[in-house]
């Protein structure tokens, strides 16, 4: 459903993402794992259709991504992506405007149960009530693919039950979601397949339920394998 | 919801299923929830939920009835088989947990006797 090919991009110098090939199937929930600056973010802004490859390409059905896929690939960025001068009401507002597929009874129904009252500022907003506030807007959408780049940041242990339960209510058949995190451990039971990358290289894809009855080892233990003692926080 | 990351995700929720269904928090014949509404409840993969549902049939403890949903068992005689042999691996598993210590089989028993309720 959504593929790179040999997928390359730099910076300068630096190589972010690096030749990665990779598949991703509808009916899964993948989690996207390696240390920081290992090129998480800069794959899913180009599977996103968000920044152009230096070489090699993606596609979202078949068809390289840009305007046409962004209506069907619902993306959450780590970065601020919103006028402080906003309400919670007004983002809704904007999402339904910018996407075809936003439901605002959704939305609604999301901020409920994050807890989150719609007239709020969005500068007066905690770290933690902005990152459940564009989960809620995300998952409004009724898209065929969801990549949530670090979707537990910031977000305090109660609101991460919600936030699980809510990412198990988009999942379908049909639909792919992606979730990158530091917090691998919240991504144990709700992902099935793991996606491990280091300084831009893929180094693999392993279906967790196999790595747990094959050879006795969690996400958290095959990423402590994978990057070493150091890295995990 | 807890699991241990390093046992099949499947397998321990398939264990507690079946500890509701010989302590009768789940009736025989009783109605289970969709797979995706499992995989919420649990806070589970849908492809987790999935494997679950298929295990418990393998098992006979559940049926797929088209169309209707899934279902335990309404036959007690499985229930009552799974109790014996759910029992039957505690009863194991204390066994070999003494038998580390050094102590025998008799000196289980004699243990077990002592115990107080």
């Amino acid at each position: 459903m959504l593929e790179s090919k040999n997928l390359t991009r730099k910076f300068g110098s630096k190589t972010a993402v690096d030749g990665v090939t990779l598949s991703l199937k509808p009916g899964h929930i993948y989690a996207m794992l390696g240390p920081n600056g290992s090129g998480k973010t800069t794959w899913m802004k180009m599977a996103a259709g968000l920044m152009k490859p230096t070489s090699g390409e993606v596609t979202f059905q078949g068809e390289p991504v840009g305007i046409a896929s962004r209506e069907q690939v619902a993306y959450m960025s780590t970065e601020p992506y919103f006028y402080a001068w906003m309400s919670i009401r007004d983002a809704g507002k904007y999402y339904e405007d910018f996407f075809a597929d936003f439901s605002m009874s959704r939305f609604k129904d999301l901020l409920t149960r994050m807890d989150l009252e719609e007239d709020l500022k969005i500068r007066t907003l905690s770290s933690g009530m902005v990152a459940k506030m564009k989960i809620a807007l995300t998952l409004s959408r009724d898209a065929k693919v969801y990549m949530l780049d670090e979707p537990f940041n910031g977000i305090d242990l109660l609101a991460r039950d919600e936030i699980r339960t809510t990412i198990l209510e988009a999942a379908r058949e049909d639909k792919l979601l992606l979730l990158s995190s530091h917090l691998v451990e919240e991504m144990e039971a709700i992902a099935d397949q793991a996606v491990f990358i280091r300084n831009g290289k893929l180094i693999e894809v392993r279906d967790l339920e196999e790595l747990r009855e094959t050879d006795g080892v969690s996400m958290a233990d095959r990423y402590r394998m994978i990057f070493g003692h150091g890295e995990v926080n | 919801m807890n699991y241990d990351p390093m046992v099949p995700i499947w397998l321990q929720v398939v264990n507690r299923i079946k500890e509701s269904i010989v302590t009768g928090r789940l009736l025989p014949g009783a109605k289970l929830p969709g797979g995706r509404d499992l995989a919420v409840q649990f806070e589970i993969n849908p492809n987790t939920a999935a494997r679950v549902y298929q295990e418990l049939e393998r098992e006979g403890l559940c049926e797929t009835r088209r169309g209707l949903g899934t279902f335990i068992t309404p036959e007690q005689s499985r229930i009552d088989a799974l109790r014996e042999r759910m029992a039957l691996d505690a009863l194991n598993r204390f066994l070999s947990s003494l038998k580390a210590l050094g102590m025998t089989r008799e000196d289980a028993a004699a243990m077990l006797n002592m115990k107080e309720e």
